[in-house]
């Protein structure tokens, strides 16, 4: 971190100080735009909680746990709104994503800042960091078109034929495979660089001291690891696994192309579901009524909710260990 | 009893563990780069081998209107041939040709459907290319003063709660889910004005670049050694002189890769332009109508039945792909020859 700026002495009386020379204009001026920027969160919130007002009074808290989405009256159903279906997919994806993508996370991190030959460290840690630099939309290309058809011969099926027998969650019909667990495993893929990149910076600040001292103490490489670097930077690491399931759970593109858009909820986890981001994303467009385009915006400010609190709590972890030195990129 | 000099009785053990994890780290590392490698290999490779010069000249072209493999199949005179037609077809004597210009294909299966393998189409992304480089742009300019200042701001005026607090909220911004942004500018501007616009989208992209441009400017000005600004400062400059001619210039490098990285992931982002600016199948450069942008095509082509339409999202994201590559490696150099420098 560098140093704080230090004024020049003071000569003169506060007003010559502050104005003649154009500082306090310029002190106003970038203070200003840096209110503009406080001001454009505030102004997320706001129009995100207006517009879902309408939602908010005829549903209240109950909206999330109803199962039935009918934008569309039929003869047989009423026009209803039940954010259940897309609640369950975002969360499920997300934990699936955060349960595949911690541990490897983790052990990039370990390797990165722990194990890897100087060498190659530099170029290694670019590439973790690419991963989070490919628009999300070419993960979903990829996904539908390369994972997908791999997924449903290689895992889902023969999963679903034998242990799928005894656990519903995993149980026929894959289908073409498009639903909760495959958009877990892509949103796991786009959280990595999040997770490693994180744990890389928590560990790269903690004091050789600890290090020596087990080594001293006759301790293997791992040993190390395990008993002095990473107790000493749990904080940080639980705090990127949560900026990484934020990231997860407002994932658009990858849960829309991947997810299957079906707010219905069924047993098998293969099976087409949604998210809250990909309800978003396909059907506010086509909104059928006031109604539909605010409980869409409801769910929007829900993900905004959840995220804006993910992120405060994360950046408290994260900063505690590395006192604002490193991870502020992310 | 003699001293003991080889290794505790449970070294052996220890030493398996310790190799067992180290090892788990490595593989670890490989299951990242492994998808890297097939993702971006994938893109390069499919999405290259898609390019032409009608990939970056031309704009849509609806599959149906290409010429067939073997327009010589069906003799719209003659009539289908033998044991083709569906009985129950109730289309069987429409005449395709006349209708689409082009000539209709051999029906592969006996029920009057098309092998859309054979559907061949030409047509490329111009329209994308220009949507995406205006909206983007025009986002690029909303973002780039709120950015630039607030980063000065940031850098210049430390430890008070408004940097705290503008700190604090550039995080949630860029943490926020681009969606969210996207329902914000959906909200504000397409609701109000009644139209999809090109526009919107620039908005929301901007809202998307502040974030990214407000903590690079402040990380590459704090960069700048203090001495320099004293220097300025001794000569009798004022702190917003100083800035303006001493500090900036001198980090002007890492402020423009910076720039150009937030104008790498505003040009890929897709969530936000699908709910403003809503896409476009004609070259218009209309910013208050709907518009073209590429991420929009990749997502639309992908869902295509036709494959020369799936070619058509590879090629796509080849052009995005690149672009994010060409300016996370520019900047990658522009750091460190900054690091090594100093």
């Amino acid at each position: 971190m560098a140093t704080t700026s230090e004024r020049p002495v003071a000569l003169g009386n506060a007003w010559t100080r502050w104005f003649r020379h154009g500082d306090g204009l310029f002190a106003a001026i970038v203070a200003l735009f840096s209110v503009l920027v406080v001001g454009l969160v505030f102004a997320v919130g706001v129009v995100t909680y207006l517009g879902s007002a309408e939602a908010r009074a005829q549903f209240g808290a109950g909206f999330f746990t109803g199962i039935d989405w009918n934008p569309i009256e039929t003869s047989i159903q009423a026009v209803t709104f039940g954010a259940w279906p897309a609640v369950r997919g975002t969360l499920l994806t997300s934990l699936i994503a955060v349960t595949l993508a911690a541990p490897v996370g983790i052990g990039i991190g370990i390797y990165l800042s722990e194990l890897c030959p100087r060498s190659i460290r530099q170029p290694l840690s670019f590439m973790v960091e690419l991963l989070a630099a490919i628009p999300s939309v070419i993960y979903g290309l990829w996904g539908v078109l390369v994972l997908l058809p791999f997924f449903t011969d290689v895992l889902a099926n023969p999963i679903a034929d034998s242990l799928g027998t005894i656990i519903p969650a995993l149980a026929q019909p894959v289908g073409t495979g498009r639903g909760i667990i495959a958009t877990g495993m892509i949103l796991a893929l786009m959280i990595l660089p999040t997770i490693s990149a994180i744990t890389r910076d928590v560990l790269a600040v903690v004091p050789n001291t600890q290090r020596e001292v087990m080594l001293a103490l006759g301790a293997t490489r791992w040993e190390v690891i395990w008993g002095a670097v990473l107790p000493y930077s749990r904080a940080g690491i639980v705090g990127g696994i949560m900026l990484g399931l934020g990231r997860a759970l407002g994932e658009t593109m990858a849960a829309v192309m991947i997810v299957g858009n079906t707010a219905r909820i069924s047993d098998s986890w293969f099976q087409p579901a949604t998210t809250a981001a990909s309800q978003i994303a396909s059907e506010l467009t086509n909104a059928t009524s006031p109604l539909h385009e605010s409980a869409l915006i409801y769910l929007a400010l829900t993900l905004f909710a959840i995220t804006l609190t993910l992120n405060l709590a994360a950046r408290i972890l994260v900063a505690q260990l590395s006192r604002g030195a490193a991870s502020s990129r992310f | 009893m003699s001293l003991r000099t080889g290794a505790p009785p449970n070294y052996a053990r220890r030493r398996i563990i310790d190799r067992i994890m180290r090892a788990l780290t490595v593989v670890a590392t490989a299951t990242a780069v492994v998808p890297l490698v097939l993702i971006l290999g994938y893109v390069l490779v499919v999405g290259g081998s898609g390019l032409s010069v009608s990939f970056f000249t031309e704009t849509y072209q609806a599959p149906l209107m290409g010429d067939f493999t073997d327009p010589t199949l069906v003799d719209p005179a003659v009539g289908a041939p033998e044991g083709g037609a569906n009985p129950d077809d109730p289309y069987a004597d429409l005449d395709l040709g006349a209708l689409t210009g082009a000539t209709p294909a051999e029906p592969t299966d006996g029920h009057g459907s098309i092998d859309l393998s054979q559907v061949s189409s030409g047509g490329g992304v111009l329209h994308g290319i220009v949507g995406t480089l205006l909206v983007t742009l025009v986002g690029l300019l909303l973002a780039l003063p709120v950015g630039l200042l607030a980063g000065v701001f940031l850098a210049e005026y430390d430890n008070n709660w408004l940097a705290t607090a503008t700190r604090f909220c550039t995080d949630v911004l860029s943490g926020a889910p681009s969606i969210v942004i996207g329902v914000v500018a959906y909200i504000l501007i397409v609701q109000q004005t009644r139209t999809f616009s090109g526009l919107a989208g620039s908005i929301a992209i901007a809202l998307l670049m502040v974030p990214t441009i407000t903590r690079t400017t402040e990380e590459i000005l704090r960069l700048v050694p203090q001495t320099v600004r004293e220097a300025a400062m001794g000569l009798g400059a004022p702190t917003w002189y100083t800035t303006f001619t001493v500090v900036i210039p001198t980090a002007l490098t890492g402020i423009v890769t910076g720039v150009l990285l937030a104008f790498a992931r505003g040009a890929g982002e897709t969530a936000p332009l699908i709910l403003t600016v809503l896409g476009n199948n004609t070259l218009s450069v209309n910013m208050l109508a709907p518009i073209a942008a590429l991420p929009l095509l990749a997502y639309r082509y992908t869902e295509s039945p036709f494959p020369t339409e799936i070619q058509l999202a590879w090629s796509t994201s080849f052009v995005l792909v690149v672009l994010v590559l060409f300016i996370n490696i520019a900047l990658r150099l522009a750091t460190r020859s900054r690091l090594r420098g100093r």
